[in-house]
């Protein structure tokens, strides 16, 4: 599985011989590809006035590509508005409830996501096609398909330190720009341009898939709401900055604390340990239909739903696991 | 025994595992491409690398065979799967014919194993004469016993009116059974139709799943456009199972419609099932089953008879109130003469009488039917009535009286001379309107609800959509509230309540038993719940027959009373996961038995009624049932003494709309692949079992070793008591024999290893269903066409070398399906 930003075909459909032959060099004799562009056709194609687009299936015969459309970062900020708006809708009827949630289109981009992310792993499981991953500019859609992808293939993104060094491999190292995307989250008056919540539909994402396969994970609930609260603000510098070269000329590794190594403390790692968790080196599946994908109550109803009985059902649980 | 394997830190895989995963290119070597179209030069890089593609075929087909995760089963259950698959596996396939554990390895030898299928009572023109793909006769059956060594192919049919024993079935081959979700994937197979139950078995020598269906969970067949594969046949059941076939010729189709319509529309109780259904239990145990629960037990319980209450036997022949119970709890100071005066002031004849009683302070409910007090009449017997009700609780002065219908409702009956309570007629009551709707609106609403669980690959929006519009959550809401008013009026309050909807069987049902649950901690237990519905549900005569269509009746009078009331027990369960000593499987199985027919308990519309049939002489109970097995249905977060088992639950009530979910456990119940794979339930039984067999075995060699110190050294049992402190507070009782032999150790020891499969030396290896595992454990697992966990449904559904797609996640498939589209 690869990923890549989107060629620069324009309209006048300009190709890369060295484009196609680096992307060529990963298919097996007599195998296709697929490339997975996780824009709608007519973005993709729109995006082309602007000396962007896609690959043309002449210039590149041996790979399919395969239009998935996940949302962009305005988008999804007032996605996330109106489902934060919602939760602390503080009204008696059942009713709006439900329509708030579903004109959040949260959960749609969830699907959306976690689709696209399954259709990558199931080139790569099933058919053992390569797979390229690319949306604009590689640095958002992108990285949550190729991300969940792996965490769907590969046990070892389910494991604590797997999943660290996926999220350093393929957001902080891949350049997801946190600072400009994580800046205000939902509250935020003014509208920042760049503000968008993907790391966080990516964590969603995982949890989805988490409480789907409630023991095939090393970590719990906890560990994502902690990544997300960190993204947001932290007293560490590992998610300062739009990329490493910025970090780099920030000095963030000199001058800042990892978040790493304070959550890979046993202290803290004993939170964050999913009890239930029993290697699993299968494929897991995840269910992408409306009925399986719920609202992630432990961050969005974090603070206006009662925790004590669902705490006290996880005590419980460890204590039984313990016991044993 | 928790093992290195479990805390993941210390997992060897788990240590520099960065690289591993996926090899990161340098930029360096690949100047081209950066120079050349990428944007922003985010130049292909490889970041994930399938190894078991790259590198070794082997190791790919056992990814692919076992694309899917593996849950730990409790090792009770896969045995259980042995010799019977639970009901919903496959809807009416019972657990307690004890030959199906063999079914998947029977040979032709075991074909003679007949079934005692039981059956109503056919009428012969429903045995087809024709020859032709649909056969009735005998022989034709006979032709099929050899071909298809299954042994329920010689189903022996006792016809309830005839003496001689019919094989009376019909099939069909070629039937294709299609999967609800993805269209592509259909499975081949023949459909048997017996008295009771419509089979459909799959072809193939492996993994010949079945599906049974009861003909009573059946609630509509309809009939669709035949296409150039076949004819289309859609079986909607009760328990929300919806069965798809296609059938090679109209003629066939044709007729297995007419006999289904025919086979699910029974007019006389003695057709339904529950009375040629035979568990092979002597007459003993089933009179002991019908005793498991006793009502007059459950009101000493609650601490009734006491000052303030007694039994009445006013309606002892079902004199007053024929829907009502022989034994009913009235006020010590109502006198027959105020019980039968306030009984005609109210509709159907159901007086005011005691459902709860809370005894800690003396705050009871109560139900009734509403008054016939039309825009101005009285009754002063029912105004005693409620007054001795009230003087019932010292502790209070006034009592609430809530009606449970919208008041529009209640208003619109005041035409009719039914009404509400004026407050103005009786003193010191309170009275109060629960918007809960009526049985038409909420049939409507599941109606409505199933059509959305019903799309096929909706998208989010269509599906919240939907789910919105049919207005079900809000309706579960509504009764919640209610039940939660009125235990908190109990409660905190210690006010009694008395509760009427309109004849007070279906709301007041509702809203009663949500109250009794979060009141009072013992009807979170199994039995607890049992007795909780055999108390408000069938002594009060809550219309079982009619409300789900047990007989052929007016589809006007079906409403999913029930089931909301079971809903509501999940959604707190939910709220409260350690609160319930049952899980979520029991629900559903109370559900499926109530819609099934197969045991006695929820025929007829009362007592009287099933007193007349005679049920408890000729069928068999549910409870004594679940009650077997109720390992299975054990909620293992449940601790009788930890802090939500106590006294009453206290879910939010104000803006909580988000604490109701969706419930896909139930109602898209038998699309395995929506559901989470893995059961944290399953997993925490296993874990609890495992840590109950190692304590055992613990206690068992401490009774060894004291033993011989005893015989050896002849003084002490120091040594044997050391290990007690570890052990378990269950098991300290048998602990204490030490009066055990060496028998009975070793019969221990023998049954110990027995129990897992791996012979186990290391207890994980047991437990996680490996690769290995799961082959070796495959064709028991088809046989039993259990559906239970998605990977054993996998694995025999598609084979490891099979096609290339995911076929078993049918979500995806559907998105399969809009990419290829695109």
């Amino acid at each position: 599985m690869m990923r890549s930003s989107q060629p620069l075909t324009g309209t006048n459909g300009r190709r890369c011989k060295e484009d196609e032959k680096l992307i060529n060099a990963t298919l097996r004799p007599g195998k296709r590809g697929y490339i997975i562009d996780t824009r709608s056709l007519n973005v993709a194609q729109q995006a082309r006035a602007k000396g962007g687009g896609f690959e043309q299936e002449a210039h590149y015969p041996q790979w399919r590509r395969i239009h998935k459309c996940i949302e962009r970062f305005n988008i999804l900020q007032e996605s996330l508005i109106k489902l934060v708006e919602a939760c602390n809708d503080q009204s008696h009827n059942m009713d709006r409830w439900l329509s708030k949630l579903e004109a959040s289109n949260w959960l749609t981009h969830i699907k959306e996501i976690l689709t696209a992310a399954c259709l990558a792993a199931q080139c790569i499981d099933r058919e053992g096609a390569s797979v390229l991953v690319h949306g604009t500019e590689g640095t958002d859609s992108t990285l949550q398909v190729t991300s969940l992808a792996q965490i769907i293939l590969d046990p070892r993104c389910r494991t604590i330190r797997g999943f660290e060094s996926l999220v350093v491999r393929e957001w902080l190292q891949a350049g997801h720009p946190f600072q400009q995307r994580c800046a205000q989250s939902a509250y935020s008056n003014s509208k920042q341009k760049w503000e968008a919540p993907v790391f966080l539909l990516f964590l969603d994402c995982v949890w989805q898939i988490l409480r789907q396969f409630p023991c095939s994970f090393e970590f719990n609930e906890q560990f994502l709401i902690m990544l997300f609260e960190h993204a947001y603000a932290s007293q560490f510098g590992t998610f300062l900055g739009n990329n490493e070269n910025e970090r780099s000329k920030l000095k963030l590794l000199q001058k800042t604390m990892s978040l790493w190594s304070w959550v890979n403390r046993s202290e803290e790692l004993s939170k964050f340990q999913n009890p239930l968790f029993e290697a699993n080196s299968l494929v897991i599946w995840p269910s992408v239909a409306p009925q399986s994908l719920q609202l992630w109550e432990g961050v969005f109803l974090r603070w206006n739903r009662p925790s004590k009985f669902l705490d006290e059902a996880h005590e419980e649980m460890i204590s039984i696991i313990k016991y044993n | 025994m928790a093992g290195p394997a479990r805390t993941g830190a210390e997992h060897p895989r788990c240590r520099g595992s960065v690289a591993a995963a996926g090899e990161v290119e340098p930029a360096s070597d690949l100047p081209a491409s950066k120079r050349g179209t990428r944007e922003e030069n985010q130049f292909p890089l490889l970041i994930y690398r399938n190894e078991s593609v790259f590198k070794s075929r082997p190791s790919k087909t056992e990814s692919r065979c076992g694309g899917r995760a593996t849950p730990r089963r409790p090792r009770a259950a896969a045995e259980e799967l042995g010799p019977a698959p639970p009901p919903w596996s496959t809807s009416g396939c019972p657990r307690w014919v004890p030959q199906r554990g063999q079914r998947g390895r029977a040979g032709p030898g075991q074909a003679g194993g007949e079934r005692m299928l039981g059956a109503r009572h056919l009428s012969p023109r429903l045995l087809l004469q024709r020859k032709g793909g649909f056969h009735r006769s005998p022989a034709a059956c006979c032709v099929k016993v050899d071909s298809i060594h299954f042994y329920f192919l010689s189903i022996q049919v006792r016809a309830t009116h005839l003496t001689a024993k019919l094989v009376l079935s019909g099939s069909v081959e070629n039937v294709r059974l299609l999967d609800r979700l993805s269209s592509r994937k259909a499975s081949l197979g023949t459909l048997y139709l017996t008295a009771t139950h419509v089979i459909f078995v799959e072809n193939g020598s492996e993994t010949r799943k079945e599906t049974w269906v009861l003909h009573s969970q059946i609630s509509s067949i309809e009939k669709q456009a035949t296409t150039a594969t076949g004819c289309p046949l859609l079986i909607r059941c009760k328990n929300f199972q919806v069965i798809q076939l296609v059938i090679p010729q109209e003629r066939d189709c044709h007729d297995v419609y007419i006999s289904l319509i025919r086979l699910t529309r029974p007019v006389k109780y003695e057709e339904l099932y529950c009375f040629s259904f035979n568990p092979k239990l002597d007459k003993e145990e089933r009179e002991q089953g019908w005793k498991l629960l006793d009502l007059n037990e459950e009101y000493n319980r609650m601490g009734v008879p006491n000052n303030y209450w007694q039994i009445s036997d006013v309606n002892r022949d079902y004199g007053v109130c024929d829907s009502y119970p022989t034994e009913v709890y009235v006020p010590k100071s109502a006198t027959a003469h105020i019980i039968v005066g306030s009984s005609k002031f109210r509709s159907r004849r159901r007086f005011p009488a005691l459902s709860y009683y809370c005894k800690d302070n003396n705050a009871s409910i109560c139900r009734s039917s509403q008054p016939l007090s039309g825009f101005s009449a009285r009754c002063l017997e029912d105004e005693q009535m409620l007054q001795a009700i009230r003087k019932a609780n010292p502790g209070s002065d006034f009592l609430y009286v809530v009606d449970t219908r919208p008041k529009l409702n209640a208003m619109a009956n005041r035409a009719a001379g039914k009404g509400y309570e004026n407050e103005d007629n009786y003193s010191n009551i309170k009275f109060q309107f629960i918007g809960i709707e009526n049985i038409h609106v909420m049939r409507n609403s599941l109606q409505k609800m199933l059509e959305v669980c019903e799309l096929k690959s909706p998208s989010m929006s269509d599906f919240l959509w939907g789910l919105e519009n049919s207005g079900w959550l809000k309706h579960i809401k509504a009764i919640m509230d209610a039940g939660i008013f009125i235990a908190k009026a109990v409660a905190e309050e210690g006010v009694s309540v008395l509760v009427h909807c309109s004849d007070g069987w279906d709301r007041t049902a509702q809203v009663c038993s949500v109250a009794s649950l979060l009141l009072d901690s013992y009807y979170r237990t199994m039995k607890g719940f049992m007795v909780l519905i055999e108390k408000d549900w069938v002594s009060f005569g809550h219309k079982f027959n009619h409300r789900y269509g047990n007989l052929d009746g007016d589809p006007k009078e079906i409403s999913p009373v029930i089931d909301q009331f079971i809903e509501c027990v999940w959604q707190l369960m939910e709220q409260f996961p350690c609160a319930f000593e049952f899980n979520e499987r029991f629900l559903i199985h109370v559900q499926h038995h109530i819609y099934s027919c197969q045991f006695g308990n929820f025929l007829c519309n009362s007592q009287k009624e099933r007193r007349e049939l005679k049920i408890q002489e000729r069928t068999y109970s549910l409870w004594a049932h679940l009650w077997k097995n109720r390992a299975d249905y054990l909620n293992p977060l449940y601790r009788s003494d930890h802090s939500q088992t106590q006294g009453t639950l206290h879910p939010r009530m104000a803006p909580c709309n988000f604490l109701y979910k969706f419930w896909s456990g139930m109602y898209n119940r038998f699309e395995k692949g929506l559901h989470p794979r893995q059961s944290v339930t399953d997993y925490l039984m296993a874990v609890k079992e495992e840590t109950q067999q190692l304590e055992e075995e613990l206690e068992v060699l401490g009774e060894r070793l004291a033993n011989l110190q005893k015989s050896q050294l002849n003084d002490n049992k120091v040594k044997g008591k050391q290990q007690d402190p570890s052990k378990h507070l269950g098991l300290s009782t048998s602990n204490n024999s030490l009066a055990n032999t060496p028998q009975e150790y070793s019969n221990d020891l023998k049954s110990f290893p027995s129990r897992s499969p791996s012979q186990g030396d290391e207890e994980d290896s047991a437990l996680i269903l490996t690769q290995d595992n799961l082959k070796s454990s495959d064709p028991d697992l088809s046989a039993n066409s259990d559906q239970e966990s998605g990977v054993e449904d996998l694995s025999c559904r598609s084979p490891s070398g099979g096609g290339c797609l995911p076929s078993e996640d049918s979500g995806k498939d559907s998105d399969e399906a809009v990419f290829l589209a695109v």
